[in-house]
Parts: structure tokens; C-alpha cells; sequence
């Protein structure tokens, strides 16, 4: 009895890998989530949430124009996700309206654009994998430009580290001995757009600002540390890719939406049951 | 730089302002404000809301560019003064996110970066400016607790420890003594006095008129210009503290210099 459900298991598990595109679907699930999850830390920190949304719906219209000329999809996805928050930054200094307005109407308008453009531009794009991933079918020129722009992320991520941190936490010390916050600022927006592109490979640009919210958030009720913050985001988010992949291929439903689903239920636990910031303070007595 | 032979110490000048004029888009936040601070005073800088505290800690700390006039840190310009680590600002408890996962010992660390490499390791010497700074504000035993467990004078102690490690030549502080309990303020009264004798000098900004009267030896007035400044004893008369809070508006020397509702902070 035992041994057989440990057959049936193990089954469950190292069957879809003799599939080659679960297995890939898996890697880049893993990294993106990995990835993502890194950078959710200083998303949330620095409160841009909304910025997160804005710049994930605003690259829509790079990717299909960077397809539609041949160009790595990354590149138009990195302009236009640039552009969007230049844009945001000076609609808001020339105009009376509040930020939250400005980023809503900005990002609204550039997804429209790339809407409009992918109905217009008759290619192999698929409006769907564009809006809600599609990990199970990715090509190996993807998987290769993931893999490049993971790189190039993690290692910004890790050699700027402090800086970011200080700038989350204090701009204003950072300014006043001599480091340069308006770079660091382009640089977060300039991850946060690299991040978008290889996010929306799993989850789609709707749900990818999910994967740079919720593992920071999860993570951010489990502690007080900054560093155990981001490795329990890279863990708890690279970890909810896989299940979402294995949850998707054994039951049939959509990826981006599984991934997601299981990153939102982590959440939940942690919102109920993190021994001191969870609604329920579990281990309340027990000082950490 | 050139020393007045009539400065009878022969002392450095930490904060030059000659004809200072700052705005924002058109709206005049300070004009023609000039002062100099020796090396090793405590200096107050007192005004009311929108009178221009914040605009001229931000003209100091290089954040805004004076439209006319120049500013001087010991004899530097601010960019070059801020990259000699001479510059360090201590914000009120409210102005910083306390829920932010970070200890003591690494916002007090934070006051090293500016001397450190790229990737901010930390080196022993590094270590050992936290760890004095940290005795200096009595707050060792504290170090490795998140800065959200600490009460509000814990947390302004830990700024100081921050600017102390830095070992900042000119600090300039924002209402020090908003929120602060019994123990702390005596703390910070001493640590000021320990300050001015290193030939540091402090900046405070406040409109708490009796801690000024205690603690600064020199007192400038401020609406939207320097209305006065000086040695706390002369220039604490009565028609100063008139003329800095709603007494007579100040001469608009540019268009809309009459519109003080706004606090730039």
C-alpha cells in the first residue's frame, strides 16, 4: 500500500519529464518565478504595485512590434516599458492630475495600442499566449533569451543589492551622500520592464504583475530581515511556477492561472498563519 | 578659500549662503537668503511652516538648485561637499517607512556607503564606526532588532548613530525633538554639546522656540529670507520673533512671494 502510492506519486511527478516541453516549461517556470520573485522584494518595499501593473501592460505594444520587425521582443518590450513610465513621470509634472490617474490612463492607453496593433499586424502572434502565457509551448529562442535577460537581472539585482535597498528605504540619506538616485531609480524601472518580459512568458501580461507583487508581499509577512525577505520570495515563487506547471499539466487548465493561483493561496497562508505578522499569530508568545 | 583676518579664531566656515533664491516653477520658496555658520556651532533655524526650513536643508543638501546666489560646504561646492561625506540629514521619525525589514546596525551601516566600494562590503573599519556610533547613542544593546520594534526616540537615536558614522561634518536635523522621550532628549542635548567641541556643526530646524533658547548658540530667523541670524541672545528680541511668525509679511521681491500656504517637504 505504501510503496505504491510512493510508485504513484514518483509517477505523477517524473512522468510529465519525459515530455521535452514540460521540461522546459518547468526550467523556465522555475527561473522566471526565481526572477520575478527577487525583484518583487523591492516592488513592494518601494510601493510600486501600480507601477508593476502599469509597466507589464505597457510593454504589450513593444512585443508586437519587436515581432513584427524581427527584433528580439525583449528590446520592444524594454522600450515601450521605459517609455510608459517617462511618460507617466511627465504627464504628471505638465498636468494638474494625481499620479494614480496618470499611471492608469497611461498604461491603459499603450495596452490598447498593442491590442489594436496584433489585430492589425497579421503575424504568427497569438493574442492569447501574449496575454496569458504559454510556458507549455515556449520555443528554444525564448528559452535562450529568458535564460540571457535572467542572467543580466539577477546579477544587477545582486551587485546593486544595497544601493536598491537604500534607495527603497531612504532616498533621501542616499541623495545626500552623493549616490546618484535618479540612475538607481531608471535602473529598478529598467529591471522591472526586463522582469515583465520574461514573466509574461509564463503567466501573460495580465497576471505577471502578480509574480512581481505576491512572493515580495508573502515574504514580507515572514520576517524582518531584508535578505531572508528575498529568499524566501525566491523560493515561495519559483516553487509555486513548478506546482502551477504540474497542476496545469495533470488537470488541464490554464498555466499563467494555476501559477498565479498557487502563489495567491501561499499568500493566504502566510496572511493567517505567519507566526507574527499572520491574523492568527500562531506562535505569538514565542519572540523571534 | 579666503579667511577673514577679523574672524578671531581663524575658523573654517561649515555653511556659506550668500543671496540665496530658490524657487519652484515661479513660486518663490526663499530669496536673497545669506548666512555663514562657523565650524563647531549648534545653529537654530527657526520659521514657520512654509517659510522655507525645508527648501533651504534641500538647497544645502544639493536637492534643488538655487536659482541665484551660491552655496558653500566647508568651502566646497555642495555636490563636492556631499561626496567628502560632509553632509548628513536626520529625518523625523514619520518621514521614514518603519515597517521596512532592516536592523539597527544596518541603517547605522547605511551611513558608510558612501565611503565604501561598488558593492558596499562592509570592512572592519567600517564595523568599528557602527559599533562606536552605536556606544555613543547608548543603543548597542539594541543593534540587532528591527528598526519597526523601536520607540520613536530609539529610532531618531538611530539616525544620529547613522549621521555619527558617517562622520558627517555638517548634520542637519529635522524637529529633533518632535517625539522624543525624557531620556533621549537629555541624550541628544549631551551628544550635541560633544559635537560642537569635534567642530562639527548642527543645523536644527524647528519652530519649538524654548529648546532653541537651551540648546543653540546661534539663531536664524527665517521668512522666506533671512530675517535675522546671529548669537541666540541678540537675536531672540522680541521683534524678531514677531516679524518671523505672521507679523509683517516680508517685501515680494518676485511676483507671488505672499503665497506661504505651501510646506516643500
Amino acid at each position: 500500500m505504501n510503496v505504491l502510492s510512493v510508485i504513484n506519486i514518483s509517477s505523477l511527478l517524473l512522468d510529465p519529464l519525459s515530455h521535452e516541453f514540460m521540461r522546459r516549461a518547468l526550467m523556465v517556470s522555475a527561473l522566471v518565478g526565481a526572477v520575478c520573485g527577487l525583484l518583487s522584494c523591492y516592488m513592494t518595499l518601494k510601493g510600486w504595485a501600480l507601477m508593476g501593473d502599469a509597466v507589464s501592460h505597457a510593454v504589450m505594444p513593444g512585443v508586437v512590434v519587436a515581432y513584427a520587425l524581427g527584433l528580439p521582443f525583449s528590446l520592444g518590450a524594454f522600450v515601450f516599458g521605459v517609455g510608459s513610465v517617462a511618460l507617466i513621470g511627465f504627464v504628471k509634472q505638465k498636468s494638474r492630475i494625481k499620479e494614480d490617474t496618470v499611471i492608469g490612463l497611461v498604461f491603459t492607453g499603450f495596452f490598447a495600442l498593442g491590442l489594436v496593433l496584433v489585430s492589425k499586424i497579421k503575424s504568427n502572434i497569438d493574442l492569447m499566449h501574449i496575454l496569458f502565457g504559454s510556458p507549455l509551448g515556449i520555443s528554444l529562442s525564448d528559452v535562450n533569451q529568458t535564460l540571457i535577460i535572467s542572467f543580466f537581472v539577477v546579477i544587477t539585482l545582486l551587485v546593486f543589492r544595497k544601493d536598491l535597498m537604500l534607495y527603497c528605504f531612504d532616498p533621501t540619506h542616499a541623495r545626500s551622500i552623493g549616490i546618484n538616485t535618479g540612475l538607481l531609480h531608471y535602473l529598478l524601472l529598467t529591471l522591472l520592464s526586463l522582469a515583465a518580459v520574461v514573466g509574461l512568458q509564463t503567466v501573460g501580461i495580465i497576471l505577471v504583475v502578480a509574480m512581481l507583487i505576491t512572493p515580495g508581499a508573502t515574504a514580507y509577512l515572514l520576517t524582518d530581515k531584508f535578505n531572508r525577505m528575498t529568499i524566501l520570495a525566491v523560493l515561495s515563487s519559483s516553487i509555486s511556477s513548478v506546482i502551477g506547471v504540474y497542476i496545469s499539466y495533470w488537470s488541464d487548465i490554464e498555466t499563467g492561472g494555476s501559477i498565479v493561483l498557487v502563489q495567491t493561496v501561499i499568500f493566504l497562508i502566510a496572511f493567517l498563519f505567519a507566526p507574527r505578522y499572520g491574523i492568527l499569530k500562531v506562535h505569538s508568545s514565542i519572540k523571534p | 578659500m579666503v579667511f577673514s583676518n577679523n574672524q578671531k579664531e581663524n575658523k573654517l566656515f561649515r555653511i556659506e549662503a550668500d543671496q540665496v533664491c530658490v524657487d519652484y516653477n515661479g513660486t518663490v520658496a526663499l530669496y536673497d537668503a545669506s548666512l555663514k555658520v562657523v565650524e563647531g556651532s549648534i545653529c537654530g533655524l527657526v520659521g514657520m511652516n512654509g517659510a522655507g526650513k525645508s527648501t533651504f536643508f534641500k538647497a544645502l543638501m544639493g536637492f534643488v538648485r538655487p536659482s541665484r546666489g551660491i552655496i558653500k560646504i566647508n568651502g566646497l561646492q555642495v555636490s563636492k561637499a556631499q561626496s567628502q561625506q560632509a553632509v548628513a540629514y536626520v529625518p523625523q521619525s514619520e518621514e521614514v517607512d518603519c515597517s521596512f525589514p532592516i536592523s539597527v546596525w544596518d541603517v547605522v551601516m547605511m551611513g558608510r556607503y558612501g565611503s565604501m566600494n561598488l558593492f558596499r562590503i562592509p570592512r572592519e573599519s567600517d564595523r568599528r564606526a557602527v559599533w562606536h556610533a552605536l556606544e555613543r547613542v547608548d543603543l548597542i544593546d539594541l543593534r540587532s532588532k528591527p528598526i519597526g520594534t523601536l520607540s520613536g526616540g530609539q529610532r531618531k537615536r538611530t539616525f544620529l548613530a547613522r549621521a555619527i558614522a558617517q562622520r558627517a561634518s555638517v548634520l542637519l536635523l529635522d524637529e529633533p525633538f518632535s517625539g522624543v522621550d525624557v531620556p533621549t532628549e537629555k541624550l541628544m542635548a549631551d551628544l550635541f554639546l560633544q559635537f560642537r567641541q569635534e567642530n562639527r556643526t548642527i543645523l536644527i530646524s524647528t519652530h519649538d522656540l524654548s529648546h532653541v533658547r537651551d540648546f543653540c548658540d546661534l539663531v536664524v530667523l527665517i521668512n522666506k529670507t533671512v530675517l535675522a541670524y546671529g548669537e541666540t541672545s541678540k537675536v531672540f528680541t522680541k521683534e524678531n520673533l514677531n516679524m518671523t511668525f505672521g507679523g509683517l509679511p516680508p517685501e515680494p521681491l518676485f511676483g507671488s512671494a505672499s503665497s506661504q500656504q505651501e510646506d516643500f517637504s
